[in-house]
């Protein structure tokens, strides 16, 4: 196996709420135990539903989040023992690109300002004219022009404003990248010009990605191997082609069915399994299997103990009771 | 189905807004209709008119800002602009319900739940307090909220966003409406809570007869859930078919465009996506042809100087207003 350039071992992120008008103290089990590895130069991508701790996953290994328990090994350093001094080098190889593009740039600067005063603060490109052409340089790599580094965020439309979100985590010469929802808030016909632009960069400059969605269509076309999550916890971890065509979990195969097709004559003749109630709060999560409660396989087993993410084939991981090893 | 009686009519509607950047064509003369009982959906990029349109609909537009400009919005045979605003509000509360998006804009936060769906009972429907309260409970009940006695004297906060969603499908269903609008009814929801609620519209849709308007950009969602489908772009309707013929045979390039452009589940994976160049227009700066013929593959010199109308290209179900439509006659090749 090649060497994985992102190791992520048992990571806890628990978040102490409450405790104030009375109230007493609670936890969030954000994230409860999460284990993956991301190869060099690969795609894996990070779906479940709306608070299941995705984002705090990618907040935990970017350092934005200082985890409860775990470790996080990056190009062979062990972040979670690094001093201040040595992280800072660490964390300008790790970049993000989030969902809301216009809420993370600064509505007061250019966009030529944007890109180039981390070049300045981290002195990557010491000179001013340079610095200038890396700018221009940048623009052009998103598939803008370099007449767009004198506009403001808010003269441009949502689709240029993720395109300077990501020209501005390349200028940090990253090897790492956290796509955070990087296309759900952009009009359909402009996802797949972001998707082609992520894909060919990653092509062009060996990048890796943790593409972070809640959209399995996308997250089938843009991942090597993708993990399912459901409060806090992986529930399976597979290749793309095993993940959506051999889901070995419950919970997988409810996300796969809910996923409309836009075609009406396959609609019709669609099997659907529609998951009852909701997700539970991570503040109190079940006992047992965190899915039991919705799953229509559950049996008395899945309420009393909590089963381990096994590798049922190879390469292949479960977090099930009902799912066998196969031979 | 031509022949059946419609019952709502929108014809050469207009809204515009007067903004600091000029006047914006929100809705540019769209005409479309829903026959009883049928799911009818309007689909687009944001921005392109279609939650204008179903507020032109409800005479919700503010003016003065925003203004119906011209057409006519016939609800069974009745023009609902020419209404005064009281006779309006009886429309919007027992003819026509209406589901938003984002539930907690139109819920109000500090009345109980109860109240708020015993409030139109016994205003629109006459309903005295015990009545309205056991209709109430079998609301929640309808919509999937069980225990629903406990849950009347709880606030909009108290529930999850799921659970407001059906609130709003109660709300909207409790006078037995005949119509329902709803506004990308599932687009703030996961996916596996979204399938509950679409599965939930249809069945109540069905049971009560009741005709539906389905707003989205999702067109997964029309190809499970609508039986026809407009396709709207800067404020027009570029293409009207039944849902089974608009995905065999898109007759618009935009059409094609959106259809080519989305990753599919069901579909072998793909080297690279086929997006549409571009962005969408500017509607105060609209040009004087066809607004999507900037982004258009198969544009032509004269779709930069006239701008087409909607017309028949295959039978009188099937509309589209492209000039070059016949050029796509051939089916969609994915
Ligand atoms: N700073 C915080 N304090 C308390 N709770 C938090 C904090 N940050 C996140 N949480 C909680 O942790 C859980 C996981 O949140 P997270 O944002 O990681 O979910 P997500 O999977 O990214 O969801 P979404 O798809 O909605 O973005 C949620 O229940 C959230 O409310
Ligand atoms: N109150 C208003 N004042 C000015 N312009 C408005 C107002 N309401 C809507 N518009 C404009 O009218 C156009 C159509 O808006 P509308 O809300 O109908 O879009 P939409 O198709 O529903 O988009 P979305 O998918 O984002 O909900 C947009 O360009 C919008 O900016
Ligand atoms: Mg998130
Ligand atoms: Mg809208």
């Amino acid at each position: 196996m090649t060497q994985a350039l992102l190791e992520v071992s048992n990571l806890v992120k628990h978040f102490a709420v409450g405790g104030w008008r009375g109230g007493k103290a609670a936890t969030v089990r954000a994230v409860d135990g999460v284990s993956f590895q991301i190869t060099r130069g690969e795609t894996l991508g990070l779906v479940g539903e709306s608070g299941c701790g995705k984002t705090t996953v990618g907040r935990c290994i970017l350092q934005l989040e200082r985890p409860t328990g775990g470790r996080i090994v990056f190009d062979g350093a062990d972040l979670t023992g690094l001093a201040q001094h040595d992280l800072r080098a660490v964390r300008r190889k790790m970049q993000v690109i989030f969902q809301d593009p216009y809420s993370s740039l600064n509505p007061r600067m250019t966009i030529g300002e944007i890109l180039s005063e981390p070049l300045k603060v981290h002195r990557l490109v010491p000179g001013r004219a340079e610095r200038e052409a890396r700018v221009r340089e940048l623009l052009l790599q998103v598939g803008l022009l370099a007449q767009h580094a004198r506009r403001y965020p808010h003269q441009l439309s949502g689709g240029q404003r993720q395109r300077v979100g990501i020209a501005r985590a390349l200028a940090m010469e990253p090897s790492l990248i956290v796509c955070d929802e990087p296309v759900s808030a952009l009009d359909v016909s402009i996802q797949a010009q972001i998707i082609n632009l992520l894909e060919d960069l990653q092509a062009r400059l060996g990048l890796t990605y943790l593409f972070i969605a809640h959209d399995l269509s996308v997250v089938r076309h843009i991942s090597d191997r993708v993990a399912v999550m459901y409060l806090g916890r992986i529930m399976e971890l597979a290749d793309r082609r095993a993940l959506y065509e051999e889901p070995l979990h419950p919970y997988t195969r409810a996300l796969l069915s809910a996923v409309p097709i836009p075609d009406p004559s396959l609609e019709a003749g669609r099997e659907r399994v529609v998951l009852r109630g909701e997700v539970p709060s991570p503040l109190n999560p079940p006992a047992g299997c965190v899915f039991h409660p919705r799953c229509p396989l559950a049996e008395a087993r899945c309420a009393a103990s909590v089963p381990g993410l096994r590798e049922i084939k190879p390469g292949h991981w479960a977090a099930c009771h009902l799912v066998d090893p196969i031979a | 189905m031509a022949n059946m009686a419609k019952l709502l009519e929108v014809r050469g509607l207009r809204t515009s807004f007067a903004t600091a950047a000029g006047l914006v064509r929100a809705v540019d003369g769209v005409s479309w209709d829903v026959h009883p009982g049928e799911t009818v959906a309007l689909v687009g990029e944001s921005g392109c008119g279609k939650s204008v349109s179903a507020l032109s609909v409800m005479r919700l537009i503010d003016p003065p800002a925003g203004r119906i400009e011209d057409g006519a919005i016939l609800y069974k045979g009745q023009d609902l602009l020419s209404l005064s605003e009281q006779e309006m509000r009886q429309v919007r509360g027992r003819e026509i319900g209406m589901v938003f998006q984002e539930p907690m804009t139109s819920l109000n936060p500090v009345v109980t739940i109860g109240r708020q769906l015993t409030e139109g009972l016994e205003l629109h429907v006459k309903m005295d307090s015990a009545a309205a309260r056991t209709r109430a409970i079998e609301l929640l009940g309808m919509v999937g909220i069980p225990d629903g006695e406990r849950r009347l004297s709880q606030y909009p906060h108290q529930f999850s966003g799921g659970m407001r969603q059906r609130m709003m499908i109660a709300m909207a269903l409790a006078c037995r409406p005949s119509l329902i609008l709803a506004d990308e009814p599932t687009t703030a929801l996961d996916v596996t809570i979204q399938a509950q609620i679409l599965e939930l519209l249809r069945d109540l849709s069905r049971r009560f007869g009741v005709a539906m308007l389905i707003i989205t950009h999702n067109l997964g969602v029309v190809a499970r859930y609508a039986d026809r489908v407009n396709v709207m772009y800067a404020g027009r309707i570029i293409e009207r078919a039944a849902a089974a013929a608009l995905y065999a045979r898109p007759r618009h390039p935009y059409t094609l465009g959106l259809l080519r452009s989305v990753p599919r589940l069901d579909q072998p994976t793909r080297e690279r996506l086929l997006p549409i160049e571009g962005q969408p227009p500017d509607l105060t700066r609209l040009p004087p042809g066809c607004a999507f013929a900037p982004r258009c593959a198969f544009r032509v010199a004269r779709c930069d100087a006239e701008a087409p109308s909607l017309n028949e290209v295959d039978g009188a179900e099937h509309l589209a207003a492209c000039w070059e439509s016949s050029r796509l006659a051939g089916g969609a090749r994915a």
